[in-house]
Formats: structure tokens, C-alpha cells, sequence
């Protein structure tokens, strides 16, 4: 017993400084928010507990509402991420002449700024920009669409951005796993005369089943937590069409200083975020032992 | 008959094989493509109808324009810093936990292991606003240390540093205790320098993504000549609201960086996702 712990106090100073800044910055604010959602927190006052009125306050509130709403509404995005990550990789999981130059071009998303990404879009969504202009010359509308400006419009062009960043991270993670299939299967298949959709139906997927899995979880946590589009692209706007939970946590506690509303709703966000969690974690567990 | 008709298919196939990529591609780069575009045209309507996908009287004017409107210099300049300490700090820290997690038997392993891992499923985008009061009240508010600190040391980091630790022959450590070798040189003279293409890997993830972070910094850095480039570009479009194109080449200016890391590590991003699913 001594032996097999003799490393002890060595072991805890090397992981001392890490283990004290996850602390600071991880557990800390989970902690310490979920505490201070249920006062009345501020910098010059004493601080009170209030029981759930910061709670009643954002329930009662339209832009939190309408924000959880629209956070909400992200999910709508998770298939078509996750349709379309697996399609990508399938698709650039070939040796073909210039595949890697592929790869990177459904990377380069993934890897920029999400301001400049804002900036860029921002051009895009423009009601003379790029995007007015193809869709016009396929007769696609009529007439130039404000996509940022409309309000029944910009939560879809803000979750199309997001798709947009995300679609390459995905793949990258469909792309591993794929690779990690080994060929005889694929190889057997093909001898006893499987097609090719077959083949993807009855051998690709259900060995992609626990990448799916943990693509899905993620991609439904970071819909559920979406903010940065919306800031880079339009602040909340128009008329509060493209808040999202988190957005309004962000913008209550650090524009407008009402930090407790904001710890609130940022713990709504994480009670969905923790609850999808372990249901996930629940079925992801490899069935067999 | 079907002999003849195959290689025709399997051409026809890899054809629209290719079609579909270029379609996607098209999606994915064509934002920047149109950037490039509205930054080095000098000429005509940025807006105009129909547009034009190809630059008309190309010059570097614009990019001259935002050396000379904003700082981005020192824009450039505080990127670079807090990258290149972020990355430090990140590796040193990370790489300290991850060996002992790797490699040595201590009570409370488990334990440390299970937090660790739980920093993964917290829900992190919530934390900024109490992390916002700590950095507050350790007075770090306006420093570049204020930025870094709560990005210094992250799970996946650890975890990718772990596996590497995990993959040095365990003869090596044991002929270097028989010498006599304190764990800590072990550490720093045997086990470091193995895995050097690992530190690569997370140092240049960590690069790109600390170039690339937006929202913490923009809430500790209050003064402008101080931003990082990610939240000094978008001052740009404060203050040149109307003209586009410089704010193009601004842009540009913000991703060249970026691009070329990741164009030329590619296969590092790829492998440093690869390490992270399994």
C-alpha cells in the first residue's frame, strides 16, 4: 500500500497549479453563480438572499422568454450539422487528387475569428450583398431579402452563420472516426455483393453510432448555448428576434450590470445544458460489458 | 456490355463526386473570396447590382488606409502577446498535470481525474460572468493576465498531454529512478523532450484559438490601444461605418495569420482532433 503510493505529495505538487486555476475558473463560477442567482448581488450594496426573484423576474420577462425561445429554436440546427458533417466527411474520406485541399477549405471556418466571421456574414446578409444578388439571379426571390434586418428572418440567417463555423469541426470528428473503420468490413461487404448505400446503411453507420452520439450531445450544448453569432451579427436585434438565453445573460450582466438576472438565466441554461448531459451520458454508456 | 460501361460510371461518379465538394467549398470560402474582393478593389460601388466577383483596379490602398486609421499594429502586437503567453503557460501547466496523472501512482488519482474530467461537461460559456467579479477582485481587470489566466489551463490539454505521457516506454523512467533521478528531472529532461511533437500539437491549437477569442477579452479589456486584434477589428466598424472596403482589408488582416498557422499545420489540427475523440 505504502509502495503503490509513494508518489503522493510529488504527484499533487505537479498538479497543484492546474488543479488551483480549474478550481478559480471552472468550479468556482459554477459554484459560486448558482449561488448568487438567489440574491440581489451587486457591487455597492450588501448582498441579499432573495429567493427565487430573480427566477420571477426573467420568467416574466419577454426578452428572457422569447430568448430561451430562440435558444430553443437553435436545436432545429443540430440534424442539419450533423447530417451534413457526415456527408462532408463520407465525401472527403477518398483518396482523390486534391481531397486535402478540400478538407481545408471546410475547415477554414472553424479555425476564424468569430468577429471576423461576423463582419463577413455581415457583407453577405447585406441587402445589396452577394447573397441577395445569387439567389435574385436564380429566381430564387423577387426582390433584395433584408436577412439581418427582418425579424422573422435573422434568427435563421444568425443559425445558418453558426452552421456555417460548425459544419468543418464536425467533420474533422466524422473523419476520425471513419478512419478508424477498418477496411476488411467495408472490403467483406463488397464481396458478398453489398451496394454502396448498403454498405454505408449496414457497416458505416452503426460504427459511427458513438461518434453520432457524441457529435449530437455537443452539437445540442453548443446550440443551446449560442451568444457569439448573435453579438457579432445583430445584438439581439431587430426587435429582439435573434435573442438567445445565453445572449440575454450576457448582455443583463455585463452591459447593464444586473449581474443576478443574468446568473439566473445562465443557470436555466446550464439546468438544460447538465440535464441533456446525463440523459446522454446515460445512453452512451457501451450497452455491453 | 457492363465491362465496357463501368470505368464510364465510376468516372461520371467521381465527377459528381467532385461537384458536390466544389459546391460546398464554393459556400465555405466564398465569404472570404467576397472580402478579398471588397478589400483590394478600388473602384465601384461595393453594393452595386449585380456584384462584382472580381476586383476592379486592384490596390493595397485599403490596408495602407487601416495602418493609418486604427492601431492594429498594436492590435497585431497584443495578439501575438497574449498568444505566445497563453501557449507558454498553457504547456507548462498542463503538461506538470498530465504527467503525474500519466505516469505516477498517488492517492486521490481517481479523484483528480473525475474533476477534471467534469470541466468537460460544465457548461463553460456561463462562467464569464462570475469569473468576470474574480478577476475583478484580484484587481486584474485591463491586464493581459486577467485574459489569459482562465484560459491557461483547459481538460482537453491535459487529457491529449496525458495520452502522450502514457505512450513513453516505461524503461526509461524506471533506468532514470535507479540513477537516482528525481521526478521532476525525469520530468523536464527525459519526459518533455519525448514528446515534443504533442506540445506542438496543443501549442498551436492553443495559438489559433487564443488568436481567435473574442468575447473574454473584449469584457477584460476595457481601453482600446490595448485590444487584441479579434476585438480591435470590430472597432473598426464603429469607426468606419460607412467605408466597407477598409473594414475588408481589416478583416483580412485579422485571419492572414491564422490561415497561413493552420494551412501550414494542417495535419497537426486534423491528428490534435483525432487524439481528442478517442
Amino acid at each position: 500500500m505504502k509502495l503503490a503510493h509513494r508518489h503522493t505529495l510529488q504527484a499533487w505538487l505537479f498538479l497543484a497549479p492546474a488543479l488551483l486555476l480549474l478550481a478559480a475558473f471552472s468550479f468556482w463560477p459554477v459554484g459560486y453563480g448558482s449561488v448568487l442567482a438567489f440574491t440581489d448581488y451587486s457591487l455597492i450594496r450588501e448582498t441579499r438572499f432573495v429567493g427565487l426573484d430573480n427566477f420571477r423576474y426573467i420568467f416574466n420577462n419577454e426578452m428572457f422568454v422569447s430568448g430561451l425561445k430562440n435558444s430553443l429554436m437553435f436545436l432545429l440546427m443540430v440534424p442539419f450539422v450533423q447530417v451534413g458533417a457526415i456527408t462532408l466527411a463520407v465525401l472527403v474520406n477518398n483518396r482523390l487528387p486534391g481531397i486535402r485541399l478540400f478538407r481545408a477549405a471546410f475547415y477554414v471556418p472553424v479555425v476564424t475569428t468569430v468577429s471576423v466571421v461576423g463582419i463577413m456574414w455581415g457583407f453577405m446578409f447585406h441587402e445589396q450583398g452577394a447573397l441577395n444578388y445569387v439567389m435574385m439571379t436564380l429566381r430564387l426571390v423577387n426582390a433584395p431579402v433584408g436577412w439581418l434586418s427582418n425579424d422573422s428572418l435573422a434568427l435563421f440567417a444568425v443559425m445558418f452563420v453558426t452552421l456555417w463555423r460548425g459544419l468543418g469541426w464536425y467533420m474533422v470528428m466524422y473523419l476520425a472516426a471513419l478512419q478508424s473503420i477498418p477496411s476488411d468490413m467495408q472490403e467483406a461487404a463488397m464481396l458478398d455483393g453489398a451496394s454502396r448505400w448498403q454498405r454505408f446503411w449496414k457497416i458505416t453507420v452503426p460504427m459511427l453510432r458513438p461518434t453520432i452520439m457524441l457529435c449530437s450531445i455537443l452539437s445540442v450544448l453548443a446550440a443551446l448555448k449560442a451568444y457569439q453569432e448573435v453579438d457579432v451579427l445583430t445584438q439581439g436585434g431587430p426587435m429582439n428576434s435573434t435573442f438567445t438565453a445565453l445572449y440575454y445573460a450576457y448582455d443583463q450582466g455585463l452591459k447593464h450590470l444586473k449581474l443576478p438576472r443574468a446568473l439566473a438565466a445562465s443557470f436555466i441554461v446550464s439546468l438544460f445544458c447538465i440535464g441533456i448531459a446525463l440523459l446522454c451520458l446515460r445512453y452512451l454508456k457501451p450497452k455491453h460489458r | 456490355m457492363k465491362t465496357r460501361s463501368r470505368p464510364l460510371k465510376t468516372r461520371l461518379q467521381i465527377l459528381g463526386h467532385y461537384a458536390v465538394l466544389c459546391a460546398i467549398a464554393v459556400v465555405c470560402v466564398f465569404p472570404f473570396w467576397w472580402t478579398l474582393v471588397t478589400a483590394i478593389s478600388t473602384e465601384g460601388n461595393i453594393f452595386a447590382f449585380p456584384p462584382t466577383f472580381w476586383p476592379k483596379a486592384p490596390s493595397l490602398e485599403n490596408f495602407v488606409e487601416v495602418f493609418n486609421a486604427i492601431p492594429i499594429w498594436s492590435f497585431f502586437k497584443n495578439s501575438v502577446l497574449i498568444a505566445v503567453l497563453t501557449v507558454f503557460w498553457k504547456l507548462l501547466l498542463c503538461s506538470l498535470a498530465a504527467y503525474p496523472l500519466a505516469r505516477l501512482k498517488f492517492r486521490g488519482r481517481k479523484l483528480v481525474f473525475g474533476l477534471i474530467l467534469a470541466t468537460l461537461v460544465l457548461p463553460s460559456e456561463v462562467n464569464f460572468l462570475v469569473n468576470f467579479i474574480t478577476i475583478t477582485q484580484m484587481s486584474l481587470v485591463d491586464t493581459y493576465t486577467g485574459v489569459i489566466l482562465p484560459n491557461v489551463v483547459t481538460a482537453v490539454a491535459i487529457l491529449l498531454l496525458k495520452q502522450a505521457f502514457e505512450e513513453v516506454p516505461q524503461d526509461l523512467i524506471d533506468a532514470a529512478r535507479v540513477d537516482g533521478a528525481s521526478e521532476w528531472v525525469i520530468f523536464s529532461r527525459i519526459m518533455l523532450p519525448l514528446i515534443t511533437p504533442w506540445l506542438a500539437t496543443v501549442g498551436i491549437l492553443t495559438a489559433v484559438e487564443s488568436w481567435n477569442e473574442y468575447i473574454w477579452p473584449s469584457i477584460v479589456m476595457s481601453k482600446p490601444d490595448e485590444f487584441p486584434l479579434s476585438v480591435g477589428v470590430l472597432y473598426l466598424r464603429g469607426t468606419f461605418g460607412s467605408s466597407t472596403r477598409v473594414i475588408a482589408a481589416g478583416t483580412l488582416i485579422t485571419i492572414v495569420p491564422t490561415l497561413l498557422a493552420f494551412l501550414f499545420t494542417q495535419r497537426f489540427f486534423m491528428r490534435g482532433m483525432d487524439g481528442a475523440v478517442k
